[in-house]
């Protein structure tokens, strides 16, 4: 939603959300490690409880340091707030816990990450919602897999692990005609690479512990909320248009035009399941946004120079990244992402799984581990680890082989990266 | 709550409670391309704290049915349609911006059955510039930014409105793009800023006025600037409330005008 009148990117990123203390002046964001608040009176108390004044009561429902990284992540998308919660799934889980119930219906890209097409394949049928998954290309399939119970259209901005770029405006103008929203997990491209909302999107979500972070020392997520979806004309969700018992026949479209899903959202799911994030958290991935415009042109600088010195080695079967013409995606990402694809892609290794190995085992620089978006470049076997639950021919259709290395690219020197990756080849040529 | 007005149904919020006409009653009037959501928290706070109260979307906007009104003189009447159509007999008045102009109207044709007038973000005469009226016709979605632009005085507004967590100047735009899109009137919002601009009967409304009245004023506005009331002000005798926030003060500071409200209702 940024326009004009907004301040810049930069800006937001430092400034969004927070002004010098007024207890103390201290400039930076001060952590409020405080489980709740003391209320002025017993009157202030009840209008807090009741909504009829906005303040802090409880750590698990809100916190002043974490509404500074609530508005700063909202600011940065164009979007009219958001909620932060435990970890990315968390904010996954509010997001449809928000929305969906036992009948309802999801419809899914085949292309994310594996613990998302868990909760999704197997965990949520346990409470009755079911998934149709769809490759993220298939812009027919989409539309038909849209049912009377279906609640929203998911997929992530960048596939996991192929990239496949999703066309926001095409898939979202088939969830607006259904009278669906689009949530996107926009982990890997954060609003520095695209804002989802000005493309269509509705909903957002982000592990936070990735690039917002940027320095893997914590686990979050940010569930944000673009404001733009009329739920009153959908017709589809009772669950904001109708009285809710859990507080007083509340109707969350009726006391928010445009924030009746972060209403409820904050209200029942937050005070019910729980999955809130410590305000400490919040404080370090503040530190992190605060320079994630600087890291994120960084990460795309070195990730350029090492898809280029991939891409020609003859060791390397393919490199997916949607900024080489060979990415079935390229022109979409063209249009979509014009500052850049992200830093974490794939690449196949001619050989066998064994030389794959050898390739992992002999970097080190990057670090073999089960995370992406850190400052320090790391190296993962998807088949093996994040994705080991699905079986070949979900492994299939997700784009991923035997062969698949994903890397995410750091903000070491691109040259000693590109000397690593020389010497992790070479070996594993020689397991062959 | 759903109502006939006019002929044609009209929604108010009633904060959180049904409505009693049999209570001191008090209605909150929104102003340009905004609907009730703008006064929830103060709406809110009413209804648990002794009133009975309207918060109506008028019409074309949001849940009250088109088509839009010309100019804030129907507005008024209108309103105190909606008043009968309540069974409320009397009612304090509270309006912010187009809205706050609305108010006064109504409170000069019907003084005896006015109990305050408070006008929140306001300013008389309430002049829109030529290059936004004309931005509001042909480009609202760009009105919409520039509105916000000069609207919003702060990075950082506390506590958050409706509640932390929120980014005032996204929750701001994102009403302004849902009330636009929600009739499919594409003019509503230069219909609105056409109302305030061409309204001339503020003084002699003022005149009529008999029940106490207060101005709420963000000293940061730069939409309705402070000193713009200067004159109504002084024409209504009014009481001079002002808040460190902008336009839109109820979302900047939404603790602060409550505490301004209570003063002007006692």
């Amino acid at each position: 939603m940024p326009g004009s009148s907004d301040p810049g990117f930069d800006t937001l990123a430092l400034h969004a959300g927070a002004a010098p203390d007024p207890a103390t002046g201290a400039r930076a964001v001060p952590i409020h490690l405080s489980t709740s608040f003391v209320f002025e009176s017993s009157e202030h108390a009840a209008s807090l409880f009741n909504l009829e004044r906005s303040g802090h009561v409880y750590s698990r429902i809100s916190n002043p340091t974490n509404a500074v990284l609530e508005e700063r992540v909202a600011a940065l998308e164009g979007a009219v707030g958001s909620i932060a919660t435990a970890s990315g799934q968390a904010a996954l889980h509010l997001a449809i816990a928000t929305l969906a119930g036992a009948g309802s219906h999801i419809v899914a890209s085949s292309a994310l990450y594996g613990g998302s097409h868990n909760l999704l394949h197997y965990t949520l049928k346990r409470f009755g919602i079911d998934t149709t998954f769809v490759k993220p290309r298939d812009i027919d399939g989409w539309r038909a897999a849209i049912r009377p119970n279906t609640k929203m259209l998911f997929s992530e901005t960048l596939g996991n692990p192929g990239l496949d770029v999703l066309d926001i405006p095409t898939v979202s103008t088939i969830a607006h005609d259904a009278g669906l929203p689009l949530l996107v997990d926009s982990t890997f491209t954060t609003p520095w690479l695209i804002k989802p909302i000005e493309h269509g999107a509705d909903l957002i979500f982000h592990s936070a512990t990735k690039f917002l972070s940027g320095h893997g020392t914590v686990v979050g997520g940010v569930l944000v909320d673009g404001g733009r979806f009329d739920w009153t004309t959908s017709r589809r969700f009772p669950e904001l248009t109708e009285p809710y018992e859990g507080f007083h026949g509340m109707v969350f479209t009726e006391e928010s035009t445009d924030g009746a899903f972060l209403l409820r959202a904050r209200r029942e799911g937050l005070r019910d399941f729980g999955a809130c994030m410590s305000p400490h958290t919040a404080w370090l991935i503040l530190q992190g946004i605060e320079t994630l415009p600087l890291r994120m042109a960084r990460h795309i600088e070195n990730t350029r120079k090492i898809v280029a010195f991939l891409a020609a080695h003859p060791l390397v079967a393919g490199v997916g990244y949607p900024e080489l013409e060979s990415h079935p995606d390229h022109a979409l990402a063209q249009r979509l992402l014009p500052r850049g694809c992200g830093s974490v892609f794939s690449f196949d290794i001619r050989g066998s799984r064994r030389q794959g190995q050898a390739f992992i085992e002999a970097l080190k620089i990057f670090s073999h581990l089960a995370n992406v978006g850190d400052c320090r470049s790391l190296v993962i076997h998807p088949a093996s680890t994040t994705h080991f639950r699905m079986d070949d021919a979900a492994l299939a259709l997700a784009g991923i082989g035997p062969g698949t290395i994903r890397l995410s690219i750091g903000l070491e020197d691109a040259d000693d990266l590109i000397d690593d990756l020389k010497r992790a080849l070479r070996a594993a040529e020689k397991a062959a | 709550m759903k109502l006939t007005v006019h002929g044609r149904e009209a929604y108010a919020y009633t904060g959180g409670k049904p409505f009693d006409p049999a209570l001191p009653s008090i209605v909150f009037i929104h102003g340009a391309l905004h609907d009730h959501t703008v006064w929830t928290l103060l709406a809110r706070w009413c209804a648990h704290h002794g009133f009975g109260v309207l918060a109506p979307d008028l019409p074309g906007h949001m849940r009250s049915a088109g088509p839009a009104l010309e100019n804030v003189e129907a507005m008024a009447d209108w309103l105190l349609a909606l008043l009968d159509a309540a069974g409320v007999e009397k009612a304090a008045l509270v309006g912010h911006s187009m809205g706050s102009l609305v108010a006064l109207d109504a409170a000069g044709r019907a003084p005896e059955r006015t109990t305050r007038l408070v006008m929140v973000g306001t300013a008389y005469p309430m002049k829109v510039s030529p290059a936004l009226l004309d931005l509001s016709r042909t480009d609202p979605l760009a009105a919409i930014d520039m509105v916000t632009m000069l609207s919003y005085s702060t990075l950082a507004a506390k506590p958050g409105y409706p509640g932390p967590g929120v980014w005032t100047r996204g929750g701001g735009k994102a009403l302004c793009r849902l009330v636009l899109a929600h009739q499919g009137d594409a003019l509503l919002y230069h219909r609105d800023f056409l109302a305030c601009d061409s309204y001339q009967g503020g003084l002699a409304a003022a005149a009529k006025v008999t029940a106490p009245a207060s101005l709420i004023l963000g000293v940061r506005d730069q939409m309705t600037v402070p000193k713009a009331a200067t004159e109504i002000g002084t024409a209504l005798k009014a009481r001079i409330e002002r808040v460190e926030a902008g336009h839109v003060l109820m979302a900047e500071a939404p603790d602060a005008v409550l505490n301004a409200l209570r003063r002007s209702l006692a």
